[in-house]
């Protein structure tokens, strides 16, 4: 089965987006294709490369930068929920210029109709909210 | 492809509704969409609410753009209305109140659920 997945809660204030990391692990694991994961949100701070959890806690960036390298699953952050929260990549940094940028590798920004597409082209659209 | 997209977030406080409302515009580009306020979301659709003094975006007033977007098929949850106590006379557009069990067809009759 194909699956999309949506990501609204942030790392460490929601359980939604560590969820989200599992579920697609465990789909992976099942044999079942990711169409896209896509952060909306506070999503969007699962792509901050700033991110340092104490070195005993779960590195839910490093997780979904692992599916991507590992796996090759597709990382889009929706811009306009990135560019409210300050998650921003070198091409929007020099357009708004912005003294740097700190999108996390493996992660691509970009727009909702990326959203609308993995809905349309997956079986399935899992949501996990914030 | 038939998207419904649910919102069921309040309008004021977080972005969560405003930017809700833009994955549906985004979505009405592509393909079918029908929307659907439950819970405390039908709030959003309280007439005449000015968030001026929160120094907030009106973002309900796109609300109004939905049936331009090609978005006709506007439903509420009618127990989530009548636990606030408000009736479809109060709210900003003109929406279907359904049943339980039609918000139930609703969801079924349609390819893609998106949460919001």
């Amino acid at each position: 089965m194909k699956f999309a997945i949506v990501v609204h809660g942030a790392p460490y204030s929601s359980e939604g987006c560590l969820s989200a990391l599992r579920f697609t692990e465990a789909a992976l694991a099942g044999g079942h294709e990711i169409v896209r994961v896509f952060f909306y949100h506070d999503g969007v701070y699962a792509a901050n490369a700033l991110a340092e959890p104490p070195q005993d806690e779960v590195d839910i960036v490093a997780g979904w930068q692992r599916l991507h390298t590992e796996q090759d699953v597709e990382l889009i952050a929706c811009i306009a929920s990135c560019l409210r929260r300050g998650i921003i990549d070198q091409t929007e940094a020099e357009r708004y210029e912005k003294p740097a940028n700190n999108i996390a590798a493996g992660f691509l920004i970009s727009g909702l109709g990326q959203l609308i597409d993995a809905a349309i082209n997956a079986d399935r659209i899992m949501t996990f909210g914030a | 492809m038939k998207l419904l997209f649910i919102q069921s977030k309040p309008p004021h406080g977080s972005v969560n509704a405003q930017e809700g409302l833009d994955a549906v515009l985004m979505g009405s580009a592509f393909s079918d969409c029908s929307l659907l306020f439950t819970g405390e979301g039908v709030l959003q659709l309280i007439k005449s609410q000015d968030p001026a003094d929160l120094g907030t975006k009106d973002f309900a007033k796109a609300f109004g753009a939905l049936r331009d977007y090609g978005v006709t098929n506007i439903c509420v949850d009618a127990a989530s209305l009548e636990r606030y106590q408000l009736s479809v006379k109060d709210l900003a557009i003109e929406v279907e109140a359904l049943a339980s069990a039609e918000a139930a067809r609703l969801i079924a009759s349609h390819d893609k659920v998106l949460n919001f």
